[in-house]
């Protein structure tokens, strides 16, 4: 059986909307008007051991909901989920035990503490015996490389520094599964890497089921084999990186670097989506013609430097797919 | 469970009074000037009933001068305990969305919350009242002022029982504190509510205006709220303007209070945490 099973999950939400203007604030007061939400719209999806998975989705697709859901914090209007064999909101506390959560726009650490105190304090906190502790401790400071970092406190690092001790924080009890929400967001190239780099490793070496949000492909390129895409509340799409890519688009880009950059390039299976002086980017369909086709007859037209074929960047990919379903961030 | 079954059941809750105690210590400049602060207030109340009491005759008074000194500094000693402010780091939490985290802690959130509570009345009671405490029973005979002094409990055992009325009127305090802390998950802000749990509170719990010297009418219903508990009651042990004999249901009314208080705050957060959007999506 799957880890985690979520099936036909809705939650709405009642927001108040507020008239602008000083009347429409004297009107608030007697009468408010609400407007439903459907963050959660029918999400389905399972999660076997060991999985790393990337959810991704416009701003308010519903991604947060769904991470905040399976980690017990939201009740859901309606749909079965279950993790571990528990339903996350009715046996919380036996649930929290064993998921650690990152929120990535804030800390779980105590801003006035030393940053070995906030790992205690959660030690306590998740009865975590002292052996067990320490070396679970120890492992995160080798691999995050906290060393210089524990007698800090939390106010004076670096948001870096910051990500790196949350994640140690998030894991110091063992959980088998790792919630993370946008761990990379507002890192510098370097954390990110170390970020990312510690994430692998804990999937790989440790089995811990990783669950990812993010806004940054490279993230889901570098970790995840597995891409769920929400927006408006329901997945579009769930599966493998390259299965995502055949679903949206087959499109593929040759870039030529041309000697004359005046030339014009006018090739009818292939249009030009790009042009930076000598660089010209052509998108065409492989199955309409061939990549060797069409670098034959660009070849045999123009001078050229240098040229290489690639991919759509996973960006455009989702772009489309959120634009295809009328949901745009 | 495991092992870890056995590592006390209280473990997290300690710890986490510990720790927020040992931050709250930290406030010491607050303490110097709460200090001030309350010693002036304490003096400006004594002279007020000195003019009152010069101005009738004492044997109709409902407390003795002495008697009512020693409530009064007593009073302004133990103002920190009082629940009459938000916890700002809960405040925060609930604004930023970091409550999010207290979620996902595998402990009872009432119990995690009431414990922060606890924290949030002892650290700065105890910075503030051994000082004030010195002042009052000290300071104040060496001003010339004997008669305005903090006297000593009116016997061994009604100091024995003011030690455990005050840990009872904390227990009280704390699931009052709790409640409004609570409060923040519906109004976010809550400053309505604190200002009219710091009326209630500072009015009907004996802190500005002793209780005995309420007029008839009022004893009555004064009787019956939990407020009293917090400051009136205790200090009325420690002076023995209630006997200790009296002392069981001075007892019997903190408990019965606190654990009234403490279920309809574990059934509004039960019900808070329910509806709570974490904010920030």
């Amino acid at each position: 059986m799957p880890q985690i099973v979520v099936e036909g999950l809705v939650k709405t939400f009642q927001v108040a909307e507020r008239t602008p203007g000083l009347w429409g604030a004297v009107r608030g007061l007697a009468r408010r008007t609400y407007r439903t939400v459907r963050a959660l719209d029918g999400v389905s999806f399972a999660i076997e051991r060991g999985e790393l998975v990337g959810y991704i989705g416009p701003n308010g697709a519903g991604k947060s909901t769904t991470v905040k859901t399976l980690a017990g914090i939201l009740v859901p209007d309606a749909g079965r989920c279950e993790v571990a064999g528990r339903v996350p909101w009715t046996q919380r506390i036996a649930h929290v035990a064993e998921i650690g959560v990152v929120f990535g726009q804030r800390t779980q650490l105590w801003w006035d503490l030393p940053v070995v105190e906030s790992f205690e304090l959660l030690r306590d906190i998740y009865r975590v015996p002292q052996a067990r502790y320490e070396r679970a401790r120890d492992t995160m400071i080798a691999l995050l490389d906290l060393e210089a970092l524990l007698d800090v406190p939390v106010r004076q690092l670096s948001l870096g520094q910051r990500m790196r001790c949350d994640l140690a924080a998030a894991l110091l009890h063992a959980p088998a599964i790792l919630f993370l929400d946008e761990p990379t967001i507002g890192l510098d190239a370097v954390s990110k890497l170390a970020v990312r780099d510690f994430i692998k490793r804990l999937n790989r070496e440790e089995g811990v089921t990783v669950i990812l949000t993010t806004h940054d492909m490279d993230d889901i390129e570098a970790l995840c084999t597995r891409v769920m895409v929400i927006a408006g509340g329901k997945i579009l799409s769930d599966g493998a990186l390259a299965e995502l890519r055949a679903r949206v688009t087959r499109e593929r880009w040759l870039t030529v670097d041309l000697v004359d950059a005046a030339a014009a390039i006018d090739e009818a299976d292939a249009t030009v989506i790009r042009r930076d002086g000598h660089r010209v980017c052509l998108a065409f369909d492989p199955q309409v013609v061939a990549p060797a086709e069409l670098i034959r007859r660009v070849t045999s037209h123009h001078a050229i430097r240098d040229l290489f074929v690639e991919n759509p960047p996973i960006e455009t990919i989702v772009a489309r797919l959120y634009a295809a379903h009328g949901d745009p961030g | 469970m495991t092992a870890e079954a056995r590592t006390g059941a209280l473990r997290p809750y300690i710890a986490i009074v510990g720790v927020r105690f040992r931050m709250l210590l930290q406030y010491r400049a607050a303490a110097i000037a709460g200090l001030f602060t309350q010693v002036v207030f304490g003096l400006v109340l004594i002279m007020i009933y000195e003019a009152f009491y010069r101005s009738a005759p004492a044997a109709a008074q409902p407390m003795t001068f002495s008697q009512l000194a020693s409530y009064v500094w007593l009073g302004q000693a133990l103002l920190a305990m009082l629940p009459w402010n938000l916890d700002a780091e809960v405040r925060t939490m609930v604004r930023s969305g970091a409550v999010a985290y207290e979620l996902c802690r595998p402990i009872d959130l009432y119990g995690l919350w009431y414990a922060r509570a606890v924290a949030q009345r002892t650290a700065p009671t105890i910075l503030r009242a051994a000082p004030m405490a010195v002042v009052a029973t000290v300071g104040m005979p060496l001003l010339g002022l004997g008669e305005w002094r903090l006297s000593p409990p009116a016997s061994l055992a009604a100091g024995a029982g003011f030690a455990v009325a005050i840990g009872c009127a904390l227990a009280l305090g704390c699931a009052i504190s709790s409640l409004i802390n609570i409060s923040l998950l519906w109004t976010v802000a809550a400053d309505g509510i604190v200002i009219v749990t710091t009326t209630l509170v500072s009015f009907l719990s004996g802190m500005l205006i002793p209780l005995p010297l309420f007029p008839e009418w009022a004893q009555a219903a004064l009787r019956w709220l939990p407020f009293a508990g917090l400051v009136d009651l205790p200090l009325r042990i420690y002076t023995g303007h209630i006997a200790i004999g009296g002392l069981v249901p001075v007892l019997a009314r903190q408990l019965g209070w606190t654990i009234a208080l403490v279920v309809l705050g574990r059934w509004l957060l039960g019900r808070g945490m329910r509806r709570v959007v974490v904010q920030g999506g």
